[in-house]
């Protein structure tokens, strides 16, 4: 049987083996660069090591690999990973090509979280928490607006979010008003540019169930996000509960943000040019685009974080980078798309 | 048992106050084709809606194979009835197949994905339209008349026993209407019920029909297009003059308006 056409079917199985070959090289590259020593070899001799071969390793080296640079590359790929994924549902499902996971106001949110806490004179952790939770309450705010105003289309939904993020941002706004200039507010400024110096293995830990858990139910309910694509009349006459699919697909979409944005500061750009390139490759089918995007947007921030602690001797901000890179890819690929956008 | 879909003075309201309409009432069988016709803004639209289980009547019920509708699942539904909108809003360039596929939703549970079999089904309802060529192209690039082929394609596909179509002849040119006419007379032959509602009576004649009227004044008619088709009641519908005339060079008659 020929079934959907093989020649796609199979380009689609090459950019998931390229893709996934190019990480794992790209892992060990960066796993090799850093300040303290730039020799792949220590690294593989450090790997094999733990893996039980009789190696000579430096004691330093096996620290900085495991302690310092393995878990900020974990956390890159996974970040990248999640707001890539979170980027493409929300496109389909708001039926718009120019969204990002922000749209419901989820940074905007997460970053009052985060200055509340600076403002507090917390700690990391506490800072953390609470940027996840400003996140999601400002999403919950979002989708509760709606309801009061008794009009649930998805154009509410959108209007919604802006209200929100712009009612947040005004927030924020005070926030650096009222902060001390040369240090909270100085933190704040740097927390909004994204980072990941300073991550943990336990952070990490923190986030990895959101990570697993809605990663794989959004992967399973990729073909109900086609039909959610085709639009609400669409998919309700083909029986297609779509209240109930939708709020599936938003709260583990903006969780997946949340979770982002409060271990590294809000990181723009990612979320929205990542689905392009993913649907430019293997087409507009989520059940493809999605897993490929999850690769792309891994691959993507791994290359932006290792730019970031390598490029300079100081750390150049995420969002910054992102943007260098990020702004101009999606011209092109708006370029690429032109005929396509009408 | 033949399949059956039966309206018993159905009424709809948005507001619950002011009825869009009230007191339909007629019944649709396998291998028939319903006409409704009425004035713009009349509800036509809002009944077949109802009738698709998107919209709940507020008066009277609808029966699919002696079952109240209200108790059915809305998937329940989407298994007897296909649905084919006026116009489609492409939003990504999905394929013709992908967007075909879709119609194995019904059938399918919440995380599960259409596997060979439904692919190769949507092919098939592809084939069956003569639209095989389409099958890899963006559903957004692909004319409008074609557009609406591949959305009865999904309706096939669906495995749906009756199809209702808003205006399937809306928007196309001449030939493309009377193509789309065929094809609707030919499904309605293999055994689908039709509902579909026109703004051109003459299609009603061309399709040898049953007809629901809703007139000006918000009255139901129903009957064969015999009976209900008559130059009184299309000329009060559309508020000008209109004629039937036998024109013995096509062996039917033909709904015009007279010379201005």
């Amino acid at each position: 049987m020929k079934i959907k056409q093989n020649s796609t079917n199979n380009q689609y199985r090459q950019w998931l083996w390229l893709l996934s070959i190019l990480l794992f090289v790209g892992i060990f590259v960066s796993l090799s660069l850093g300040r303290y020593s730039n020799d792949p070899l220590k690294v593989l001799n450090v790997l094999l090591a733990r893996m039980g071969a009789n190696v000579n390793v430096d004691p330093t080296m096996d620290s900085i690999v495991f302690n310092v640079r393995l878990p900020r590359i974990i956390a890159s790929v996974m970040i990248g990973a999640m707001l890539s994924l979170s980027g493409t549902v929300y496109q389909s499902v708001f039926r718009n090509p120019l969204v990002s996971p922000d749209l419901l106001g989820v940074s905007s949110g997460a970053a009052v979280g985060a200055a509340g806490a600076i403002l507090l004179g917390a700690g990391l952790v506490t800072r953390q928490l609470f940027a996840f939770t400003g996140g999601m309450l400002a999403v919950l705010i979002t989708s509760m607006v709606p309801r009061i105003l008794r009009n649930r289309s998805n154009m509410m939904l959108v209007l919604s979010g802006i209200i929100v993020g712009g009612f947040f941002s005004s927030v924020l706004a005070i926030m650096k008003f009222v902060a001390e200039e040369q240090t909270e507010l100085s933190s704040i400024v740097f927390w909004q540019m994204g980072s990941l110096s300073s991550i943990l293995g336990r952070e990490l830990l923190a986030i990895l169930p959101v990570f697993v858990i809605c990663s794989s139910l959004l992967l399973m309910l990729s073909w109900r996000i086609n039909i959610l694509a085709f639009g609400d009349l669409e998919a309700q006459t083909l029986g297609v509960n779509v209240r109930q699919v939708r709020s599936i697909v938003v709260v583990c979409a903006s969780l997946l943000t949340a979770s982002a944005v409060s271990i590294s500061g809000t990181i723009g750009w990612i979320g929205l040019v990542v689905p392009h390139l993913g649907r430019l490759l293997v087409g507009s089918d989520n059940t493809r685009s999605m897993p490929l995007a999850i690769l792309i947007g891994s691959l993507f921030m791994l290359l932006i974080d290792t730019l970031a602690r390598t490029a300079t001797s100081m750390e150049i901000p995420l969002s910054i980078l992102t943007g260098f890179v990020g702004a101009p890819l999606y011209a092109f690929l708006l370029y690429k798309q032109k005929t396509r956008l009408e | 048992m033949s399949v059956q879909m039966q309206l018993e003075q159905v009424g709809f309201s948005y507001d619950g106050s002011r009825q869009i309409f009230q007191g339909i009432d007629f019944e649709v069988n396998a291998g028939e084709i319903v006409c409704l016709l009425g004035p713009n803004g009349i509800g036509k639209t809002t009944l077949l809606t109802c009738m698709a289980k998107l919209r709940e009547p507020n008066q009277g019920r609808i029966l699919l194979n002696g079952e109240d509708m209200a108790g059915l699942s809305t998937r329940d539904v989407a298994r007897v009835i296909g649905y084919v909108p006026q116009t489609l809003q492409p939003s990504f360039d999905f394929t013709v197949l992908d967007y075909v596929v879709t119609g194995s939703a019904p059938w399918l549970g919440t995380f599960e994905k259409p596997n060979a079999e439904h692919y190769e089904r949507a092919a098939q309802a592809l084939k069956q339209m003569e639209i095989d060529h389409l099958r890899d192209k963006a559903y957004t690039r692909i004319s409008t008349g074609e557009l609406q082929q591949v959305s009865i394609a999904r309706a096939i596909a669906q495995q749906s026993r009756f199809i209702l179509m808003d205006e399937p002849t809306a928007h196309l040119d001449l030939g493309n209407q009377v193509k789309v006419l065929r094809l609707v007379k030919g499904l309605a032959a293999e055994g689908y019920g039709i509902v579909l509602t026109t703004h051109n009576p003459d299609q009603v004649l061309l399709l040898e029909a049953k007809v629901a009227v809703i007139d000006r004044q918000a009255r139901f008619h129903f009957g064969n297009w015999q009976q209900i088709l008559t130059e009184n009641l299309l000329s009060d519908l559309y508020g000008v003059e209109m004629r039937l005339i036998k024109v013995e060079g096509i062996q039917r008659e033909l709904c015009v308006a007279p010379k201005l």
